[in-house]
């Protein structure tokens, strides 16, 4: 598979979860496993364009696809338009759904470069947060969108 | 046999599936086709949830299942979930098997006999169970192509975002010239051991007016009687028996407005 541009080859068990190849066999602990329900999404990632739960995903299932992760979303040192909004507007209190808020968004943004507050509410409405009241996130969002440095 | 998986997968990490072999069948190429051909509506069994939400055909002519389409789980279970896995994964809390029931709906099965076709009605057999010999696979769903004078609507009772229903209600209508209810489907997710067809609730309606209020009483109170939902975290019985009547009657009506918007 290709993850974040590189390709990368290993040999798993069937039943290893794309999640945690992700963080164990490739090191990228961006992306979390917050509830081992299939319900929070912070093991959001890109699989082929399309964001789904890495933890509801076994790792062959992605054999042969891209996969982005939250990792991809900076260039160097350059921080993605999104995650300098998420900083600007206060969007992660704790950050542990942060990644999958991201992800989900980068897949929103994506498809629709100028959504209305509802269509935020809906393209993230799979991403459970505890702390922020998902206010912040939203506006994060908003400012990203308004952004013409993608 | 594994397709989107957003139901196995979570079955597997609680342990209540341990199959020793899956078959991913996610890279079978022409099964996820959205099509109106001769009398039918035909949507491929590997199509995607969000491929249905998104298909301004579906939308167009045959919203209840585009209403279906937009509650089943969330955004990102339904890039991976397909049309059918929520049907022939037999759970009665999933959204589509009633909304197939209110449509009349029947389904292609292919296996090692051959292909066979199986009408929703016969289809959902149990909890967990479904009317498909074990070696056989949903190729393809069929839902009556859509007619002047017909409407549709689903609505979910839900607690919160990808949860399962408290209560849905799937109504289908076709309005005679006159205005009656010349045909009615009604379906129930999530208040029996399998969807349920509200058969009676049908028998009744038919041939009344939608601008009958006692009518209407009465189909949702016939139909709130077919269900025999389990006491559990999301509610009472009792109280999942009149959300069910109130479901119907807002669906009945809504169905009916859009019947009379279509034509």
């Amino acid at each position: 598979m290709t993850v974040n541009g590189a390709k990368k080859e290993a040999e798993v068990e069937p039943r290893l979860l794309l999640v945690h190849f992700i963080r164990e066999d490739l090191g990228l602990t961006g992306t979390h496993v917050g509830c081992d329900t299939s319900n929070c999404s912070a093991c959001a990632v890109l699989m082929d364009g399309r964001v789904v739960k890495a933890c509801t995903v076994l790792a062959v299932q992605a054999d042969g696809r891209e996969i982005m992760t939250v990792e991809g979303l900076a260039k160097g040192d350059r921080l993605h338009p999104l995650q300098e909004a998420f900083l600007a507007k206060h969007g992660l209190q704790c950050g542990f759904c942060t990644p999958g808020m991201l992800m989900s968004a980068y897949a929103l943004l994506m498809e629709n470069r100028h959504p209305t507050e509802d269509e935020i509410r809906k393209g993230i409405s799979g991403n459970i947060c505890r702390c922020t009241g998902y206010a912040q996130i939203i506006e994060s969002v908003q400012q990203a969108a308004h952004s013409n440095k993608w | 046999m594994i397709a989107g998986g957003q139901s196995l997968i979570p079955l597997l990490k609680l342990r209540l599936a341990s199959p020793s072999l899956l078959v991913d069948i996610n890279r079978i190429p022409g099964l996820n086709e959205i099509e109106e051909s001769g009398d039918w509506l035909r949507i491929g069994a590997l199509t995607r949830m969000a491929e249905v939400e998104a298909s301004t055909l579906i939308k167009d002519g045959y919203p209840i299942i585009h209403d279906a389409s937009e509650v089943i789980g969330d955004p990102l279970v339904r890039n991976l979930g397909t049309v059918g896995g929520n049907l022939s994964h037999g759970d009665p809390n999933n959204d589509m098997p009633a909304v197939m029931l209110a449509l009349g709906a029947e389904f292609v099965a292919a296996g090692r006999a051959g292909q066979r076709t199986i009408r929703a009605r016969d289809f959902f057999t149990d909890t967990f169970t479904v009317a498909l010999d074990l070696d056989e696979i949903l190729t393809e769903i069929r839902v009556p192509r859509h007619l002047p004078r017909t409407g549709g609507c689903y609505i979910k009772l839900e607690q919160k975002v990808a949860d399962f229903a408290t209560a849905g209600v799937a109504v289908q209508v076709r309005l005679a010239k006159g205005g009656e209810c010349e045909e009615i489907g009604v379906g129930l997710t999530a208040v029996g051991p399998t969807a349920i067809e509200a058969a009676s609730s049908e028998d009744w309606m038919r041939g009344k007016k939608p601008t009958d209020s006692a009518a209407i009483r009465e189909l949702a109170r016939l139909a709130s009687e077919e269900t025999n939902p389990s006491t559990d975290l999301r509610g009472s019985s009792a109280y999942k028996k009149q959300v069910v009547a109130r479901l119907v009657s807002r669906a009945f009506r809504k169905a009916c407005e859009r019947a009379r918007g279509a034509s």
